[in-house]
């Protein structure tokens, strides 16, 4: 199983959402954008009703999360904590390790960093590929994240998606299959856009959770770099008049 | 009439040779008037080892070395500490700009001959300090303790295990463990923040104490002392204070100008300086696809790779960094300053970094036989540098130096 899949997503040909690349299927373009906090305040509603069951966070803090995303405390509490009573707690979930072992054959990985360890492009792109494959224990595979542990939590979203195979010719004459494309074959509440939306947002949620203090540091660097402008031309207007006499 | 501050300054001058360091080394030193822009990479070094002492310090205040904590403790500095993330990436960022910065200084000294009699025992001082800069740098990679901190150092303390004899117990006592464990996280931090730093310190002093006995060599190559005035002071000299404290302010500004941009803009710097792996933590039992160490330390890696055998590409390792030292010896140039050298060493100094650069690159690469050979040719040319400089630097046609410096 585990080489037909291989071979698969080794054969992958360019199609709509997906190409085959060196390393793997290429990547659609996240093209977030940490300025815009309404979407980071959906993304984080989106986080903690479908992904903070299972995935923790666990070096992020709820209130620092409000701070940064212009909510209050009570707000917070109302609206993304259903974990933890206290809202300075760590984003943290019960699920013990053994039994995500035990339910989806691995560790759930914390979701702190995953912004950047995979990259905003390879969430994106994941989120949007889960297909139906009856031959995998939940039901579904991934495009990007083959033979993925995790169910398709979004799927009364997104609806569920096939994949549509193609021949491929191989080099010694014997042609086999690989997936083309994905296509919808169930409706889900939101339509192809809003869906592509909310993962965006989803995904702008992650980038921040990977590292709060960007925008911070993005807006306190211009600052930085005009103060060291200023001091160059001071600097530099020292050192020519104290080197106007040397030749 | 004495003021309170020249009355203080006697009264310490008396019990302490402040005056009299202060002169020594910076009101009474000359350097040559002419150094060009690669004079400021020394300065440069100063101004970052004190950086990331000082950011490491503050990292060490909330920094936990511990197997079960490190990881987190990272993501508190990051998150909860003030200013944390700041002060982490000045110092993740100070250690590849060190690099940067002693890279360039090392072939300013290439150049010019600044290894060349008498200052050969700078140059010893100076790859000393290279020598340590490398051990610190490879141990406080080790502290995020993330994917490639752990495996990093997995594969670098392994190959001493490629030592006839002693190579299995000599890895078991650098990690102190059957493999990286929290063993060799606490040793790591240990001489990350102590051992280590204390004799960079002592080094960088023995360094600026030679230097300032001898005298700074220049861009013409030529000993200013042996053109004195009246009293004694070198002609082509003047006093490194305050006319080269203003000049390395204006290169300090630059310098941190760029640095900035790199700390605010590009933290991670496309994952050469924080790699994506290393967001994930250490994980004994999953090793990443694709390991390699940080960009300063490549082109070696790409040296070991290109040895089929794996002892004599950990000897050739070591003979890549060791050949260094010998430079003030396999040199036989009469003259010290690329101006008026030759068209063989000018050749031969541009084949070196084009080979420095591009091992520096194979050795990011995953080794496919084709980069291998590659890595193999340049492999030869690193080492042809050195091995026949005594050769094409006494054939070669040099020119006439001339007695005063010349400003270009």
């Amino acid at each position: 199983m585990r080489n037909t899949i291989a071979a698969l997503i080794l054969c992958l040909a360019s199609g709509a959402v997906l190409a085959a690349g060196g390393h793997g299927p290429r990547l659609e373009k996240a093209e977030i954008d940490l300025g815009d906090t309404a979407s980071l305040q959906r993304g984080a509603k989106l986080f903690v009703n479908y992904c903070l069951s299972c995935h923790s966070a666990a070096f992020q803090r709820y209130n620092r999360v409000g701070k940064d995303l212009g909510l209050t405390d009570d707000q917070v509490k109302e609206n993304l904590m259903f974990a933890a009573d206290k809202v300075g707690a760590l984003m943290k979930v019960a699920l013990r390790e053994d039994d995500a072992k035990a339910w989806f054959g691995t560790a759930v990985p914390d979701l702190s960093l995953v912004a950047r360890s995979r990259g905003v492009d390879w969430l994106y792109t994941y989120l949007l590929s889960f297909y139906e494959d009856p031959s995998r224990p939940l039901g579904v595979n991934n495009l990007v994240f083959p033979e993925v542990g995790m169910p398709h939590v979004l799927w009364e979203l997104q609806g569920m998606q096939r994949p549509v195979y193609k021949e491929l010719e191989g080099a010694e004459g014997h042609s086999s299959k690989a997936i083309d494309h994905l296509e919808l074959v169930r409706k889900g509440s939101m339509d192809e856009q809003e869906y592509k939306r909310a993962v965006r947002d989803l995904v702008n949620f992650l980038a921040y959770l990977g590292e709060p203090a960007k925008l911070e540091r993005q807006r306190l660097g211009i600052w930085v770099l005009l103060f060291l402008v200023v001091l160059f031309v001071v600097s530099y207007a020292m050192k020519k008049e104290f080197w106007k006499d040397i030749h | 009439m004495k003021t309170m501050t020249t009355g203080l300054l006697e009264w310490v001058d008396a019990r302490f040779p402040l005056t009299k360091l202060w002169n020594e080394h910076l009101a009474e030193y000359y350097a040559p008037k002419n150094f060009n822009f690669w004079y400021f990479f020394g300065s440069l070094a100063l101004l970052v080892v004190v950086m990331q002492i000082v950011t490491g310090i503050w990292l060490t205040m909330n920094y936990k070395p511990d197997a079960e904590l490190a990881f987190a403790s990272v993501e508190y500095i990051m998150r909860d500490v003030n200013w944390g993330w700041l002060l982490r990436y000045l110092h993740s960022t100070g250690a590849s700009a060190f690099f940067i910065v002693v890279y360039l200084h090392m072939f300013r000294g290439l150049m010019y001959g600044s290894y060349k009699k008498p200052r050969e025992l700078i140059w010893i001082f100076g790859m000393l300090i290279y020598l340590v800069l490398m051990a610190e740098a490879f141990m406080g990679y080790l502290l995020p303790w993330g994917q490639m901190s752990y495996w990093g150092a997995q594969v670098i303390i392994s190959l001493f295990g490629a030592i006839p004899v002693v190579g299995d117990d000599l890895t078991l006592w650098i990690r102190g463990d059957y493999v990286v464990s929290d063993a060799t996280l606490n040793r790591f931090f240990a001489l990350h923040v102590v051992a280590m730093p204390l004799v960079l310190l002592a080094l960088v002093v023995g360094h600026i104490l030679a230097l300032h006995e001898v005298g700074s060599n220049n861009p013409d190559g030529i000993e200013i002392k042996k053109n004195k005035d009246e009293r004694g002071i070198p002609k082509d000299g003047i006093p490194f204070h305050p006319y080269y404290t203003v000049k390395d302010i204006v290169g300090v500004v630059v310098f941190l100008f760029i640095f900035s941009i790199v700390v605010f803009y590009l933290p991670e710097m496309a994952g050469k300086f924080l790699e994506p792996d290393n967001f994930v933590a250490a994980d004994p039992l999953k090793t990443p696809q694709h390991i390699a160490p940080l960009w300063y330390f490549t082109p070696y890696y790409a040296i070991l790779r290109a040895v089929p055998d794996k002892f004599f590409g950990v000897v050739a390792m070591g003979a890549a960094i060791v050949v260094l030292f010998l430079l003030p010896w396999l040199d036989r140039s009469p003259v010290k300053s690329i101006r008026y050298r030759g068209v063989l060493y000018k050749l031969a100094l541009a084949l070196f970094v084009v080979s420095f650069v591009a091992l520096g690159w194979l050795g990011t690469q995953p080794p496919t036989p084709a980069l291998t050979n590659l890595a193999r040719v340049f492999s030869i040319l690193y080492f042809a540098f050195f091995l026949l400089m005594p050769f094409y630097t006494r054939i070669d046609k040099t020119k006439p130096v001339p007695d005063r410096v010349t400003f270009k």
